[in-house]
C-alpha cells in the first residue's frame, strides 16, 4: 500500500511538470495575444485576435498547406508505403541501403538542399507553375528519415512475408497483397509516420520561404514583422486548431476501413 | 500409380548457392489420397511444399496437378490451399473474413449468401462456428491453426498443403488437431501433402510416408510398412527405435543372438553386417544361463521397455507385452532372441 502511494505521487508529480512544461508557453503565448498593443488599449484587449481575420494572406496560405500536407499524405500512402513493403518483401538486399539513403536528408542541412533544389523549383515554376504540388515534392524527401523509420518498424514486427504468401496461394495479386493485406496490418506504423510527416510538413519554414512559397509558417513570420501579438495569436489558433484535429482523428475501427479500400 | 497419379513431381532440383534443397525429387500422389512428408530439420521437405504451392521457383523439375502442367503457373492462379508453420492469419479480419478472404477474390463466380454459407460450413468443420467474429488476437494458437485450414479448404484446393502446421502447439492440441485435420481430409477427400519431421505425426496421419533425405525421396510407403520394412538404413533408423546389433549375413539371412533371420531387400548381401532390430522384435525371457542381464525397466502400460546389457557388452532395447515383462527387474538374468522377423542389415563401421 505504501508504495503504490508513493508510486502514485511520483506519477502525478511527473505528470504535473509535462503538463506544466507544455501548457506555460501555451499560456503565456495566450497571455502575450491579449497584451494592449496600440494607444487607445487598455488592459486585456482580443484585438489581435479580431484581427486575424483581417491578414490577407492567411486564409490562403493556410489552404496552401493544408494542400501541401494532403498531398505529402498522399505520395506517403501510395508511393512511400508500397516502396518500403516491397522492399522489406521482395529486395531485402536492398534493405541498408535504401535505409541509409532515406537518412540523408536528416544529415544534409536543409539549407544546402534547398541550394540544390532552388534551380530546379526555379525552372519548374517557369515552366510549369507554382503550385503547392511542386513544394509536396521536397517536403516528401524532407520526411523520409522519420516516416520510412516508422514503416520500417512496423514491417519488422510482423511476419509480412508469410502474410504475403498465404494471400498469394488464395489468390491475390501483388498489388491486392500490398494494400489489402500489408497496408492494413501495419496501420499503426502507417498513421504514426504519416503524423510526423505531417507535423513537419505544416511546421517547416526555411525552404518554403527561400523558396517563395507563401506557406502558413512564411506568412505567419511576415505578420510577426509587422504585428507580433497578432502573429502570436494566430500560432496560438493554430495550435487549438491542431489538437482539435487529433482529437477528431479517426477511431480504431474507421482508420481500417479507410486502409481496407481494395485498390487491385 | 505413375500416370495416373492426380500430382506427380518430378525430378525436383532447387540448390541455395551450394546447399543442394531439392536433388531430384519425384513423388506421385493419388486423388484424394494423403501424404506426409518426413525428414529431419533442412532436408528441403519446406522447398519441396513450396514449389507445389508456386511460391518457391526450381532450377529444374516438373509438376503436373490433376492432368495440368502447372510448372510456370504464378502462385495466385495454382489453387492449392496452404497451412503454414507460423500463424499466418489476417491480424486484422474476423475469422469469418479470412475463411472468405479466397472466396472474395472469386468475387464474380460466387455470390454473398453463398460465400457467406460456405465459410459457416467450414468453420462448423473445423469446429469453431462459436468464434466466427473474433479476431486473431482473440484467438489461442490451436484455434489460429483451425482458422487457417478452413480458409485453406475454403477454395476448395486442388491439393491441401500443410507446412508443419503443428508444430507451434502443445502436445495436447497436436495430437487432438492432427486426428480432426485427418477427419477433415477423409471427409472431404482433399489431395494432401503433409510436411512434418515428427515420425509419430506422419505415421500416425497419412496414408503413405515419404521419408526424405537431402532432397530426395529415400522410401514412400504405407505407414506400417515403412516400419517393418524399410528399405535404407536411413529409413529404419529415423522412423522408429532400433537397436544395432552385429552379424554374419550370407545368402539373405543374417545370424545374430544365436538365431537366423531373413534380411530385407537392399540390406548387404555378405559379410559382416549390422543388423537393425525393432525393440519390439526381440524376445525376452528369464533365463539363469542366458546372454543378457535386464539394466533398467520401464512401465509404459499396455507395453513394458526394457534396456538390457548384453554379455558382450551392447546395450539394446527391447519392448514387450506387460504380463510378458513380469517379474523383469532391473540385474534380472535373461535370454535375448530374435522374433521371426526380417530386419535390415547395413554395412558394419
Ligand atoms: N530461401 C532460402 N535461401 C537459402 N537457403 C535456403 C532457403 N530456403 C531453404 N534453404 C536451405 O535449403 C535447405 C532445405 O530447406 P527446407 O526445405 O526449409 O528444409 P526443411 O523444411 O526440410 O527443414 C536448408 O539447408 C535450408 O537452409
Ligand atoms: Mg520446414
Amino acid at each position: 500500500m505504501k508504495q503504490s502511494m508513493g508510486v502514485r505521487l511520483w506519477r502525478w508529480t511527473i505528470i504535473s511538470f509535462v503538463a506544466l512544461y507544455l501548457l506555460v508557453p501555451l499560456y503565456a503565448m495566450f497571455d502575450f495575444s491579449t497584451k494592449p498593443f496600440g494607444f487607445a488599449d487598455k488592459g486585456r484587449t482580443f484585438r489581435a485576435w479580431t484581427m486575424i481575420a483581417s491578414q490577407p494572406d492567411l486564409l490562403a496560405a493556410i489552404s496552401r498547406s493544408l494542400i501541401t500536407a494532403a498531398i505529402v499524405m498522399a505520395l506517403i500512402l501510395f508511393m512511400i508505403v508500397p516502396t518500403a513493403i516491397w522492399v522489406h518483401l521482395k529486395l531485402p538486399v536492398l534493405r541498408r541501403p535504401f535505409e541509409l539513403l532515406c537518412l540523408l536528408p536528416l544529415a544534409i542541412p536543409a539549407i544546402v538542399i534547398v541550394v540544390g533544389i532552388a534551380p530546379l523549383y526555379r525552372w519548374i515554376s517557369i515552366n510549369i507553375n507554382e503550385s503547392p504540388i511542386t513544394l509536396a515534392g521536397v517536403y516528401s524527401m524532407l520526411i523520409l528519415p522519420y516516416t520510412y523509420r516508422s514503416l520500417s518498424a512496423a514491417l519488422d514486427a510482423v511476419d509480412i512475408h508469410t502474410l504475403a504468401e498465404a494471400a498469394t496461394t488464395l489468390g491475390a495479386s501483388i498489388s491486392r497483397v500490398i494494400f489489402g493485406i500489408i497496408m492494413p496490418t501495419i496501420k499503426t506504423g502507417i498513421v504514426n509516420g504519416s503524423f510526423i510527416a505531417i507535423a513537419l510538413v505544416l511546421g517547416e519554414y526555411t525552404i518554403s520561404n527561400i523558396l517563395n512559397f507563401k506557406t502558413f509558417q512564411v506568412v505567419i513570420a511576415q505578420i510577426g514583422r509587422q504585428n507580433g501579438n497578432v502573429a502570436v495569436a494566430v500560432s496560438l489558433a493554430s495550435l487549438l486548431f491542431v489538437i482539435f484535429l487529433l482529437l477528431i482523428i479517426p477511431t480504431k475501427k474507421r482508420q481500417g476501413a479507410v486502409l481496407d479500400v481494395d485498390i487491385a | 500409380m505413375s500416370s495416373s497419379a492426380y500430382v506427380q513431381l518430378v525430378d525436383l532440383v532447387k540448390h541455395f548457392g551450394k546447399v543442394k534443397a531439392l536433388d531430384g525429387l519425384t513423388i506421385d500422389i493419388a486423388e484424394g489420397e494423403l501424404v506426409a512428408l518426413l525428414g529431419p530439420s533442412g532436408c528441403g521437405k519446406t522447398t519441396a511444399l513450396r514449389a507445389l504451392a508456386g511460391l518457391q521457383g526450381l532450377d529444374r523439375g516438373q509438376m503436373i496437378v490433376d492432368g495440368k502442367d502447372v510448372t510456370f503457373q504464378s502462385a495466385n492462379k495454382r489453387g492449392m490451399g496452404m497451412v503454414f508453420q507460423a500463424y499466418s492469419l489476417f491480424p486484422h479480419m474476423t475469422a469469418r473474413e479470412n475463411v472468405e478472404y479466397g472466396l472474395k477474390l472469386r468475387a464474380n463466380k460466387i455470390t454473398t449468401d453463398k460465400r457467406k454459407a460456405r465459410s459457416g460450413e467450414l468453420l462448423d468443420l473445423v469446429g469453431l462456428s462459436t468464434h466466427v467474429n473474433h479476431y486473431p488476437y482473440q484467438l489461442s494458437g490451436g484455434q489460429q491453426q483451425r482458422i487457417a485450414l478452413a480458409r485453406a479448404l475454403a477454395i476448395s484446393p486442388k491439393v491441401l498443403l500443410l507446412d508443419e502446421p503443428l508444430s507451434a502447439l502443445d502436445a495436447k492440441v497436436r495430437t487432438q488437431l492432427r486426428e480432426e485435420i485427418r477427419r477433415i481430409q477423409v471427409e472431404l477427400g482433399t489431395t494432401t501433402l503433409f510436411v512434418t519431421h515428427d515420425q509419430e505425426e506422419a505415421l500416425s496421419i497419412a496414408d503413405r510416408v515419404g521419408v526424405m533425405r537431402n532432397g530426395v525421396l529415400e522410401q514412400i510407403a504405407a505407414p506400417a510398412e515403412l516400419y517393418d520394412r524399410p528399405n535404407t538404413a536411413f529409413v529404419a533408423e529415423f522412423v522408429g527405435l532400433t537397436n544395432p546389433i552385429a552379424g554374419k549375413v550370407s545368402s539373405g539371412t543374417i545370424e545374430i543372438l544365436g538365431g537366423v533371420v531373413k534380411t530385407l531387400p537392399g540390406s548387404i548381401t555378405s559379410g559382416n553386417g549390422i543388423a537393425l532390430v525393432r525393440p519390439e522384435s526381440l524376445d525376452v525371457v528369464a533365463s539363469k544361463s542366458g546372454n543378457a542381464t535386464v539394466f533398467s525397466a520401464s512401465f509404459l502400460g499396455a507395453t513394458c521397455r526394457l534396456s538390457i546389457s548384453l554379455n558382450d557388452g551392447t546395450r539394446v532395447t527391447a519392448q514387450l507385452p506387460s504380463p510378458d515383462a513380469a517379474g523383469l527387474g532391473a540385474g534380472a538374468p535373461v535370454k535375448v532372441s530374435l522374433l521371426d522377423m526380417p530386419v535390415f542389415v547395413k554395412a558394419a563401421g
